[in-house]
């Protein structure tokens, strides 16, 4: 299990490759790609900028990305989520989850992205014409989350 | 002199215009317990720790409950719901 926050920009198909080749007996490799969207709430976006909080931030991560691996037989998983200035069309976050078969690899996927929606410490601050704001958290993301069950 | 440390985020962090301090802790006290001191600061901090707005805590880089107790040495954090991803 890796993860990464990082201001960077990253590189999906070498980090998809990179794991794929890492075991001759996985057999499936799921990958979540967010990128930012240029309307949010009915108003267009310039831009945004992502805060989060050092130290917690991994510790959170890491700590979904294990619960991953407690839950489904998968053979690693990583996560790499950006933080700073953000355009639209840019990358946010990856999930990438090999295993030897797509259910295990899927779900496990999809797991880690509702886990860090709800409970990794990032925040987004949007620029729109009308000026900045913080961006509100949706019921909908725990809804998401609740549906995977208590650990 | 035994403290806590406190730090705020995001929305916090702007409306407090404070993104960190450091805080005497002589007995242990409960988030809730915490957030009534600071609400007691009166304008601002009543408005974000009143209880109306929507808040996260977190103990040591864990998310808890608001019954959760604080100690003496803890790194404590209030920010709003996360928005990541």
């Amino acid at each position: 299990m890796e993860v990464r926050v990082q201001q960077e920009d990253f590189d999906v198909g070498a980090e998809i490759t990179r794991m794929r080749l890492a075991r001759k007996d996985t057999g499936a490799v799921a990958c979540f790609v967010g990128q930012v969207r240029d309307l949010n709430e009915g108003d267009q976006v310039a831009g945004m900028t992502l805060e989060h909080y050092p130290g917690m931030t991994e510790k959170a991560l890491r700590n979904i990305a294990e619960e991953a691996g407690r839950r489904w037989d998968i053979h690693d998983a990583l996560v790499i989520h950006r933080v700073g200035s953000l355009m639209p069309a840019d990358q946010i976050v990856l999930v990438i989850v090999t295993g030897a078969h797509r259910g295990e690899a899927f779900a496990a996927c999809e797991f880690i992205m509702d886990y860090l929606k709800t409970e990794a410490p990032f925040w987004k601050k949007e620029q729109t014409d009308s000026g900045e704001r913080w961006v509100d958290a949706k019921t909908s993301d725990d809804q998401a989350r609740d549906r995977w069950g208590q650990p | 002199m035994q403290t806590i440390r406190i730090l705020y985020f995001a929305r916090l962090r702007e409306s407090l215009g404070l993104s960190d301090e450091a805080m005497p802790l002589e007995e242990p006290l409960s988030v809730k317990a915490l957030m009534t001191q600071l609400a007691a600061r009166g304008d601002q901090w009543q408005q974000e720790f009143d209880g109306c707005r929507p808040l996260r805590a977190a103990v040591n880089q864990t998310l808890v409950s608001n019954d959760s107790m604080i100690r003496a040495g803890d790194e404590v954090a209030f920010f709003p719901p996360v928005t990541g991803g």
